[in-house]
């Protein structure tokens, strides 16, 4: 039995989860997934600003704080550069040995294949001066591959998030590239664990006001058999609560067709699975069935969209809810009087008594978002009375990175990998 | 009688580009035919009408006794682009367990 922790479901989740998972307890792998979409854009943006940047800069960081555990780590810290991330791991532990997983990043070969979106059908041609970044989404096989060098830490670009976890048990039990049942009951043991809480008591519906402990939530941990059969659990005396509940829940998070969850590796059947309660705060999952992995990979392509703001203001009692509407079309008429046109607006108002405002444009050209973001405030003093809340001042205009899903040959994806120390 | 879908499910819910899935749990296994009778994917969009404009599809989880729902064109184009204050589409699955059903 092996023992993989996931103690990062974003970037910018808690910095102390991995730290908690290696300390205070029994752990052989650490899984660490800091990808959204949106981060890729952004890291893009850094990369193009000092080519020495581009990855999660407070992975490195986090290495140094971890490194002397013996527990091998499995990260996307790479984002769009990886080895500057593996070399800054290296420089700051130099005793450890970091294996780099390549390949993803397909930013320069966006006119070798049409890049049909998958919701529109539409050619990536017509945003193609917009793109910022573009990378496949590769599967466990590389990361298994990068663990056989004897790596303690493989850093990886742009890989589907549960592939971090199914990679450790590919490389410990010698799973093949057809073992369709086991490889998919590892995606399902990733997928489980892949936003962190979310499967520990984390954002859980199922009795959320008894769940003790949340301010020490305990980051979950995957216990896998060779035979695919595995247990959801927690440290011993860490916060939050594994319970049929909560790992049900995120089963179903983010999924479409749950009889044909895609991956680079296997199509995993999450209908297949049993779920038992297996002692306090383990949840023992059998039964996963996998279909054959698919011809096609899944691109990840973001692109320049245009703009978009947003502001809130805060009315108090009589008639707040009143109040804040009425202002809300203050501002819409203003915007008819100084010409400006949106792509869309929203208005919301919030709450009773007390009411917040709240108010977002998006439009393709900036000059229309950064002319609204002068026409809401102004309200404090020439709208409907009291209102407040307007502490951060005149909302700020955004940048929008849109999405274009697509797929591509899974032969057009060439990994390698390359070991630094 | 009539008692709020609450009572005898759980849910969460998720984004995926322009989509939002919901995924319903009944909290006993005998509750799930309940789902299946009363949680359609025409009530889940009838519930939601001013936020999903696209079609739903409903999957079913008979292992864990849970449906899971798929809904097109509820984002506004995407978590990016949404102006909703939850661009995410995380708040569609508490919502969800406001729906009336026939117990």
């Amino acid at each position: 039995m092996i023992r993989i922790g996931c103690g990062q479901g974003f970037w910018g989740d808690s910095s102390e989860a991995p730290v908690r998972l290696v300390e205070d307890g029994p752990l052989d792998y650490l899984a660490l997934d800091y990808l959204a979409e949106v981060t890729m854009s952004i890291l893009q943006k850094q990369k193009k600003e000092n080519p020495a940047f581009g990855y999660a800069r407070d992975f490195p960081a986090l290495m140094e704080r971890i490194q002397s555990r013996g527990v091998k780590v499995i990260a996307n810290a790479g984002g769009v550069n990886p080895v500057a991330c593996a070399e800054e791991v290296r420089r700051r532990c130099p005793q450890l040995k970091v294996a780099v997983v390549l390949g993803d990043d397909i930013l320069d070969r966006l006119d070798e294949y049409p890049f049909l979106n998958m919701d529109t059908g539409e050619a990536l041609s017509t945003v193609r001066e917009q793109v910022l970044s573009a990378n496949a989404y590769v599967g466990a096989f590389p990361i298994a591959e990068a663990l056989r060098t004897g790596a303690d830490v493989v850093v990886t670009g742009r890989c589907a998030d549960a592939a971090l976890v199914l990679a450790p048990m590919i490389f410990e039990f010698g799973w093949g590239e057809t073992d369709w049942d086991l490889l998919a009951a590892g995606i399902t043991a990733g997928h489980i664990v892949e936003c962190g809480a979310q499967c520990t008591g984390g954002n859980c519906l199922a009795d959320w006001e008894t769940i003790p402990d949340l301010a020490r939530i305990g980051y979950p941990i995957v216990e896998a058999e060779a035979n695919g059969t595995f247990v959801i659990t927690k440290h011993e005396g860490s916060g939050g609560r594994v319970s049929l509940g909560s790992v049900k829940e995120q089963l179903v998070y983010e999924v479409g067709d749950p009889r044909a969850y895609y991956t680079p590796d296997v199509i995993a059947d999450f209908t297949s699975v049993t779920l038992v309660e297996d002692g306090g705060d383990r949840v023992r999952v059998t039964g996963a069935h996998g279909l054959p992995r698919p011809e096609m990979l899944k691109a990840s392509i973001s692109y320049h969209w245009g703009w978009k703001a947003a502001g809130t203001l805060v009315y108090g009692p009589p008639m707040a809810a009143e109040k804040a509407r009425r202002g809300a079309a203050i501002v819409n008429e203003r915007c008819e009087i100084l010409g400006l046109r949106f792509d869309r607006a929203v208005t919301e108002v919030f709450g009773d008594e007390w009411a917040m405002l709240r108010m977002a444009v998006r439009a393709k050209e900036r000059g229309p978002v950064e002319r609204w973001t002068r026409e809401m405030i102004p309200l404090v003093l020439n709208g409907p009375p009291g209102a407040t809340g307007y502490g951060d001042g005149r909302p700020k205009a955004h940048q929008v990175v849109a999405y274009w899903p697509a797929l591509l040959p899974r032969e057009a994806v060439v990994t390698r990998v390359e070991v630094l120390g | 009688m009539k008692i709020p879908l609450g009572s005898i499910a759980h849910a969460r819910s998720g984004d995926k580009g322009d989509l939002v899935n919901i995924g319903v749990i009944a909290y006993r296994a005998e509750d799930y035919e309940l789902l299946l009778r009363e949680v359609t994917a025409e009530r889940v969009k009838e519930h939601f009408a001013d936020r999903i404009l696209g079609e739903v599809v409903g999957y079913e989880l008979p292992n864990i006794h849970a449906l899971n729902f798929v809904c097109r064109e509820a984002l506004m184009g995407g978590g990016t682009l949404s102006l909703h204050s939850d661009a995410q589409g995380k708040s569609f699955g508490g919502g969800l367990l406001g729906l009336m059903i026939d117990s």
